[in-house]
């Protein structure tokens, strides 16, 4: 809650100021109270719109943990008879579970760093340095962002094809190095609340750009990078179309491919209850990092503010 | 401060310093014959050499790939040998082609639902996320969280969830009195099966949504209230009108991904678009073209189709919206 303001000493007892917290929770912008009911009202449709959400993941869960009997009963049992953890096992051997995720790592990291340092680079062209033409390219840059982008889908391929680099990592990896129009978007937006006066303080020291880019805004930046990294993180994890066409050999699947192929390949005798398994496994890693940067990510998208 | 440690060794290693006298209250630069001072010209190209990342990209994966594409579909191309120019021949096929009528058909379909739901669904999600009260960090994350399941992940979950045999969405229907449907095996219940997929993934643009939330002044809304506008009021009067940028935003990356839909329906019909054609969706005629069959002169064109209806419907929406969108959130 950084937008309220604290009057109380800094000092003062940790359950004072959560009692102070909640007082001022309760109240309005101008100091009156507002009724009690508005936030049990506000809290049961909270709550009610967190169980459709949670539903999928929850499923997911006790899908996963039943027996191949118990998953094909009707009606469905809403918490599972037996806990059989032996899926998560059965899983990850029924199918090169190991190999997928690591191929799956290798790239979404690659691309995290890159994604990350490629676009802040490009914002701090866009924000914090001034030149000539800067702002009619930056619509050009906003333009591309409503761009349909499956046409350039085949020319594309056909050029990683000649490369020779299809069935390597290379097509899903190299497009990061070059920015994108939404992170760009994303991060200029909070560079551009980076108080001038400390770049020109920094510029009079002596200080070149690129110190300042990594001394001075980086460190700042931060909570938008997470969100950038996040963002990647999850769009690179969770990619299906890419390497639905750039990975055809399973030695460099990855696991959302691997996952659908295995699945179309062992169509007959493929129980879901595996499968489920699998795609928990494959959203865990996912589902930490997001509880660990939570914080960051929310206050990286909206400090920086959509205009 | 080193100022040059750092540099060392990059592809920038030869941006001058910034000179800040040509902006702030120094002598004025002096004026020669070309319309742009020194100053102006050195920072033109320290200001091109940090953005020369996306420089490249937008030639080699934009504009280059859209030329090629253009050219291509006036071809017939295997992927292998060269391409051989056929004229308009791709073009007179694909508007003769019933799975071309069909499959935009149903993307038309898909994205007249998915999109003004995901508005909704999206703007509640965001309204939710900015109540004031402690646990609010507990509803981000939970209603943040089914964007983070892949989409091959979701579409197991619904396959299982719609079983016709044992999936809990029948026992729901039987509750209420219906029998059994497979929703899976109809040709429309598959695509709203779908658009219901996609609402699960609502987070991100509610995300978005609530940054443009944020940046609303309180005061506005405290002044109504003194004025006597009730919640409803208030929402049509202040929070829509100093959304609609975000509004259009949202609208505009909607309708372009719907007309991509591609992965929900590839998964839940294994790749056929089964039954009876009824989630064969334009992205997924196009895959089929370009890498079933082979045909990536055919497919070009069928992008090139795509690239241009995605086009018109973008300056329309931008068009339509000029009276609309409210641009004058910078009150905060």
């Amino acid at each position: 809650m950084s937008t309220m303001v604290r009057t109380e000493p800094p000092q003062k007892h940790r359950a004072a100021e959560r009692a102070a917290d909640e007082d001022q929770l309760n109240r309005r912008a101008d100091g009156t109270r507002r009724p009690w009911y508005s936030n049990v009202i506000a809290r049961v449709v909270m709550i009610a719109l967190s169980a459709v959400f949670l539903l999928p993941l929850y499923w997911m869960i006790i899908s996963a943990l039943k027996s191949d009997e118990e998953l094909a009963k009707f009606p469905p049992t809403f918490i599972p008879e037996s806990w059989q953890l032996s899926n998560f096992v059965d899983a990850v051997t029924a199918m090169p579970f190991l190999h997928f995720f690591l191929n799956s790592a290798i790239i979404t990291i690659s691309v995290v760093v890159f994604s990350v340092v490629s676009n802040f680079i490009v914002a701090y062209g866009f924000a914090c340095l001034k030149w000539p033409g800067r702002d009619l390219v930056f619509y050009l840059v906003i333009a591309t962002l409503f761009l349909p982008f499956p046409v350039t889908l085949i020319p594309m391929f056909d050029l990683w094809a000649r490369l020779g680099l299809v069935n390597t990592f290379f097509p899903l990896i190299i497009p990061s190095m070059f920015a994108s129009a939404f992170y760009v978007f994303l991060l200029r937006q909070f560079l551009m609340q980076i108080p001038k006066d400390m770049l020109d303080a920094a510029r009079i020291d002596g200080a070149s750009e690129w110190t300042i880019l990594w001394r001075l805004v980086f460190p700042t930046a931060k909570p938008a990078l997470t969100t950038v990294a996040i963002f990647a993180a999850v769009a690179s994890w969770n990619d299906f179309m890419g390497p639905l066409i750039y990975l055809q050999d399973e030695s460099v699947q990855t696991l959302s491919i691997g996952l659908q192929s295995f699945r179309s390949v062992h169509a007959q005798d493929v129980s879901f209850n595996l499968l489920m398994a699998a795609s928990f496994l494959v959203i865990l890693p996912l589902l930490i990092l997001f509880f660990v940067f939570q914080r960051h990510f929310i206050r990286g998208i909206t400090i920086g503010g959509f205009k | 401060m080193t100022t040059t440690e750092l540099a060392t060794g990059t592809p920038l290693a030869g941006a001058p310093p910034a000179q800040v006298e040509g902006e702030t209250g120094g002598p004025p630069p002096r004026r020669t014959r070309h319309r742009m001072s020194r100053t102006d010209k050195r920072n033109l190209v320290l200001g091109l050499k940090y953005i020369s990342p996306w420089l490249v990209g937008i030639v080699v994966f934009v504009l280059y790939p859209v030329g090629y594409s253009i050219y291509l579909s006036f071809t017939r191309y295997s992927g292998m040998g060269t391409p051989t120019w056929v004229g308009l021949g791709n073009y007179t096929t694909a508007f003769a082609d019933p799975l071309v009528t069909k499959s935009a058909g149903n993307t038309l379909f898909y994205a007249l639902i998915a999109v003004p739901l995901g508005l909704v669904v999206a703007l509640v999600l965001a309204l939710a996320m900015n109540q004031n009260v402690r646990e609010v960090a507990w509803y981000r994350t939970i209603f943040y969280a089914p964007s983070l399941i892949p989409a091959f992940a979701m579409s197991f979950i619904f396959i299982v969830f719609l079983n016709p045999q044992f999936g809990a969405f029948n026992q729901v229907l039987n509750v209420f009195g219906g029998s059994n449907v497979n929703l899976l095996g109809d040709p429309t219940g598959v695509k709203i099966a779908i658009v219901l997929m996609a609402q699960l993934a609502a987070g991100n643009a509610a995300l978005i949504f609530l940054a443009g939330l944020r940046n609303v002044p309180k005061t506005v809304y405290e002044a109504a209230r003194v004025d006597g506008a009730g919640p409803m009021r208030q929402f049509r009067s202040i929070t829509l009108p100093l959304l609609s940028p975000v509004l259009l935003f949202n609208l505009i990356t909607g309708v372009s991904g719907a007309l991509q839909v591609f992965t929900e329906a590839y998964i839940v019909t294994n790749g056929t678009g089964d039954p009876d054609a009824g989630a064969l969706f334009y992205m997924m005629y196009l895959y089929k073209n370009a890498f079933g069959f082979a045909e990536l002169g055919y497919a070009s064109a069928l992008a090139v189709l795509l690239f241009l209806a995605g086009l018109t419907l973008a300056l329309l929406i931008f068009w339509c919206s000029r009276r609309l969108v409210n641009y004058d959130v910078e009150a905060s």
